[in-house]
């Protein structure tokens, strides 16, 4: 099961443009590697989508291809709306979804 | 011959003369780096083409961070910030990378909407050698931009 995590900061002020960072554990098998015992590739088995969604929309998006690295890194900005969940989806290419939520704490 | 005539140019005719002649291994072997070239403009091209269409790049707006080297191609840390408003009628619809000599040109397509405040993304890419990645940024208004940076990279990765 692949492990994401997410970094925002602890409380933001109304307005203010925050980073968000997100890392999940994934191999992003690229499909062109080659079993060295075998001779066989190995099948390509990548994470291809990302979404962020905040204050009931979707905020952000990303389509990855196997050029995208192991342990997908991704860094974006958000503007602070109001106080609530930011929920994050993982989309495998087998159709698995890797879901995470962080609180965001507006003040002001 | 007729180099006789015109001793300072060299006419398409005369350069098909010459290949008639011992010469053409040497023409070929030039011809051969070009196509070389060109097919992986062609590949990044139709990449860009199935992304965009075929409306006109501009140059600008686009900040892209690579690093000069990257000693292991199986990381290579790459951000990128537009210059925009990011308000409801003007902001960044998307941004799509692209690494020329990859095996699939195509790396990722980030997708914004106003509430990003601002349309600025790092990441990590696999980059198979030295090459050059392309940035193409989509404006809410239809236009495109496009940059484009060089990266050496020491040790490839895409593995195989």
């Amino acid at each position: 099961m692949a492990k994401a995590r997410v970094k925002v900061p602890k409380s933001v002020k109304k307005g203010e443009v925050f980073q968000v960072k997100t890392l999940i554990s994934h191999k992003m098998e690229t499909g062109l590697r080659k079993n060295k015992k075998t001779g066989k590739k190995i099948p390509r088995k990548i994470i291809n989508n990302f979404v962020c969604t905040y204050d009931g929309k979707e905020v952000f998006s990303s389509d990855w291809h196997p050029a995208v690295s192991a342990n997908p890194y991704l860094a974006f900005y958000v503007k602070a709306t109001k106080s609530g969940p930011m929920n994050f989806k993982w989309t495998d290419d087998d159709g698995k979804v890797t879901d995470k939520s962080v609180n965001i704490s507006v003040s002001g | 011959m007729a180099d006789k005539l015109k001793p300072h140019t060299y006419k398409r005719r005369e350069v098909l003369a010459l290949a008639g002649t011992g010469v053409v291994v040497v023409v070929a072997g030039i011809g051969l780096f070009p196509g070389a070239a060109s097919a992986d403009a062609a590949a990044v091209a139709k990449a860009i083409k199935k992304r965009i269409g075929d409306k006109p790049m501009k140059s600008g707006r686009i900040t892209l961070e690579l690093p000069e080297i990257a000693e292991n191609g199986n990381t290579v840390p790459i951000g990128f910030e537009i210059d925009s408003p990011m308000t409801d009628n003007d902001y960044v619809k998307a941004v799509h990378i692209f690494a020329e000599k990859n095996p699939n040109p195509d790396v990722a397509t980030f997708r914004f909407t106003p509430g990003n405040g601002k349309a600025k993304v790092s990441t990590r890419m696999r980059l198979i050698k030295s090459q050059n990645i392309i940035a193409v940024a989509e404006m809410s208004d239809g236009s495109v931009y496009m940059t484009k940076k060089a990266v050496k990279v020491t040790i490839g990765g895409c593995g195989g």
